[in-house]
């Protein structure tokens, strides 16, 4: 862990906007060590955001970076990619943003598998907004627009990549940088459409008005609610029930979009 | 694919419709990265894409709405392509909170707006014009724009042509206003040879690698010159306010410059950017302005009227926005009174009231009901007290 972070930041945007306790500077982190570790040429790299606080990460990062509107920055990402497929392309989003205004985009780029690592800062909250419900509050959790508790139901972000054709689906806490490392390192290598959905806890927001406690209280709680997909096969359903498997939970090989669009342009341009 | 006709040293004759003279046009210009999502009556532009790029070596994709159709040729523009996406009034509008960010973060592109009859679904397959003033302030806030708008069919591929050079000279997003009548009707074209046709590429900096790169410096121009992701010069991109490095800044001076700039690098060279034709308007006492196909109804009607001992003209804007004010007020300098036929209820009559002022009489003349406007409507204006 003695790697030079600053080589990949843009030292002059500092200090970054994430509240003391926010787990998304640890997600930050570990994207880093992932890129450190594959040594790609930083002018490949493309970092795409929406808008939120997950989406200013771009901004602090020494890449080409591109942080768009709120929702759309897989629409953004896929026109990056399709007209340079030599260009490794990293979308960073928040729940909200993946997940609501963006949810139609998620499932469609699921589907079309191209070479893009999605990674969605995950604090079951709209943080920059000032703490209204997403769609990953939990139900009965409180938000600013659901102070009485959220009556719906989440949205599972890697039942719902999986089930859209994401190739890589995983999930990691902030609390296990070790394994989020791990899990963000396969995300970026898988040839396809990947997604790992990364926990961060809010305190600011999430925390104050569901009365979750400090950072580290936070971090534990989250851990309590998952279980390692690794022993899930030891464990009973009623020590699962209600509970979200994390580390690599689906991964699969299908044929990525840019190469088979290679493959048209081969075939109809002779 | 050398029979295409974008690829091709002579001059090439076609029966087109104006659909697909605008994909022409595209491919001509350079276009080779086209998103879009399927809507009438703009749709074959989309199919006939999808057949053509692949055999250029271009990319087509088909996104889930046009909200992703217009970022994806964000995003494409950015990674160097020529991109352009094509709608009609309700995916223009989906599209507008985009084609405000390329204009903000001023990112070439190019719309191709169909217009049929709104709002809301309105009349999907009947023309209308009645999208001229969302093709000029659909996105919120202030910001350029251009826009064209052919009446033929060989212009709608000089017009396609020229979006993708403007948006390549001043870096920003231009739509082409084509109503549903010129994008539908078919017309002889004789698609000029490549080397007849005039391209302009987005202006790179002249730096080497390792220099300091600020993509929103702009000299005395006002456009700053582009590089492109990947090039080897990383910087930011944001819908934020920012200052001449890319990144975001609340600064207020920084805030006011960046505005001012994005409007004045058009206003400044708005003289580049008019399109326009005078027809008999030298001694005009009476003045149409007509734009799109209504200015063939509006041609025919000005010529009935000299026959009537009428000294009538026409001025057609092709440049709707910016508006070739001086121009439409030269043209109006003999005339008792103007008529301005569109199919709305009045969008474009409002600004050549405005330019003209209360001197002269305005008079509108507006169908909303799915129908060309007839030359005979528009010569009882020409004619009538």
């Amino acid at each position: 862990m003695s790697m030079d972070y600053f080589q990949y930041l843009r030292k002059e945007r500092m200090p970054h906007i994430w509240c003391p306790g926010c787990g998304h500077g640890t997600i930050m982190k570990s994207i880093l060590r992932a890129l450190d570790k594959l040594k790609w040429a930083k002018d490949d790299v493309v970092v795409v955001s929406g808008i939120g606080c997950s989406s200013r990460t771009p901004g602090y990062l020494d890449f080409n970076t591109l942080h768009t509107t709120h929702g759309r920055a897989l629409a953004f990402a896929q026109g990056v990619k399709v007209a340079n497929p030599k260009l490794k392309v990293i979308v960073i989003s928040g729940d909200g943003d993946a997940m609501a205004i963006g949810g139609n985009h998620f499932i469609h780029a699921c589907r079309r598998n191209l070479d893009i690592t999605l990674i969605v800062f995950n604090n079951n909250i709209y943080g920059m907004t000032g703490g209204q419900a997403s769609p990953t509050t939990f139900t009965g959790s409180k938000g600013t627009t659901a102070p009485y508790g959220a009556i719906e139901q989440p949205f599972d972000v890697c039942n719902m990549a999986q089930a859209s054709g994401a190739t890589f689906v995983a999930r990691a806490l902030d609390i296990d940088a070790v394994a989020m490392d791990r899990v963000i390192l396969s995300a970026l290598q898988n040839t396809g459409f990947s997604v790992v959905d990364a926990w961060s806890q809010c305190t600011t927001y999430f925390g104050r008005q569901n009365k979750w406690g400090d950072a580290s209280e936070m971090m534990d709680r989250y851990k309590g609610m998952t279980y390692n997909v690794r022993l899930a096969e030891k464990m009973s359903p009623e020590e699962k029930a209600g509970k979200y498997p994390v580390g690599l939970l689906f991964q699969t090989s299908r044929p990525e979009w840019c190469e088979e669009y290679g493959k048209l342009i081969e075939r109809v341009s002779k | 694919m050398s029979t295409e006709a974008t690829e091709k040293k002579a001059p090439v004759i076609k029966f087109l419709a104006g659909n697909e003279a605008c994909m022409e046009g595209a491919l001509a210009a350079g276009c080779r990265f086209f998103a879009g999502y399927p809507i009438s009556p703009s749709s074959e532009i989309a199919e006939k894409m999808s057949g053509r790029l692949p055999k250029l070596g271009g990319k087509f994709i088909q996104m889930e709405d046009e909200i992703a159709s217009m970022g994806a040729i964000i995003g494409a523009s950015l990674a160097g392509a020529k991109t352009m996406t094509a709608t009609s009034g309700p995916g223009f509008s989906l599209m507008q909170e985009n084609i405000g960010y390329a204009m903000m973060a001023e990112v070439p592109c190019v719309v191709i707006n169909v217009m049929r009859g709104g709002p809301s679904t309105g009349n999907p397959t009947g023309p209308s014009q009645s999208d001229v003033m969302q093709c000029r302030w659909g996105t919120h806030g202030d910001h350029p724009a251009i826009v064209l708008s052919p009446n033929s069919i060989r212009e709608a591929f000089d017009t396609t042509v020229q979006c993708f050079n403007f948006a390549e000279q001043f870096r920003t997003c231009v739509v082409l206003a084509m109503d549903e009548i010129v994008a539908h009707m078919r017309e002889k074209i004789v698609i000029p040879a490549k080397e007849d046709i005039k391209i302009v590429n987005r202006k790179k900096p002249s730096l080497k690698p390792g220099d300091p790169y600020k993509p929103y410096e702009a000299d005395a121009s006002l456009i700053p010159p582009m590089m492109n992701f990947g090039e080897g010069f990383r910087y930011h991109v944001t819908g934020l306010d920012h200052d001449a490095t890319g990144f975001p800044s609340g600064a207020p001076d920084n805030q006011e410059i960046l505005h001012r700039r994005l409007v004045d690098k058009v206003e400044r060279h708005k003289e580049e950017l008019f399109l326009f034709e005078n027809h008999r308007t030298e001694d005009a006492e009476v003045l149409v302005v007509a734009y799109g196909s209504t200015s063939r109804s509006a041609k025919r009607a000005v010529e009935e009227a000299r026959a009537q001992g009428i000294n009538a003209g026409l001025f057609r804007p092709i440049t709707l926005f910016p508006i070739p004010e001086k121009q439409i007020a030269q043209a109006a300098s003999h005339a008792k009174k103007v008529v301005v036929p569109e199919m709305n209820l009045g969008q474009y009559r409002l600004e050549v009231e405005r330019i003209l002022g209360p001197a002269v009489p305005v008079v509108g003349v507006h169908r909303v009901n799915g129908e060309p406007i007839a030359p005979s409507l528009i010569l009882s204006a020409i004619v009538g007290g």
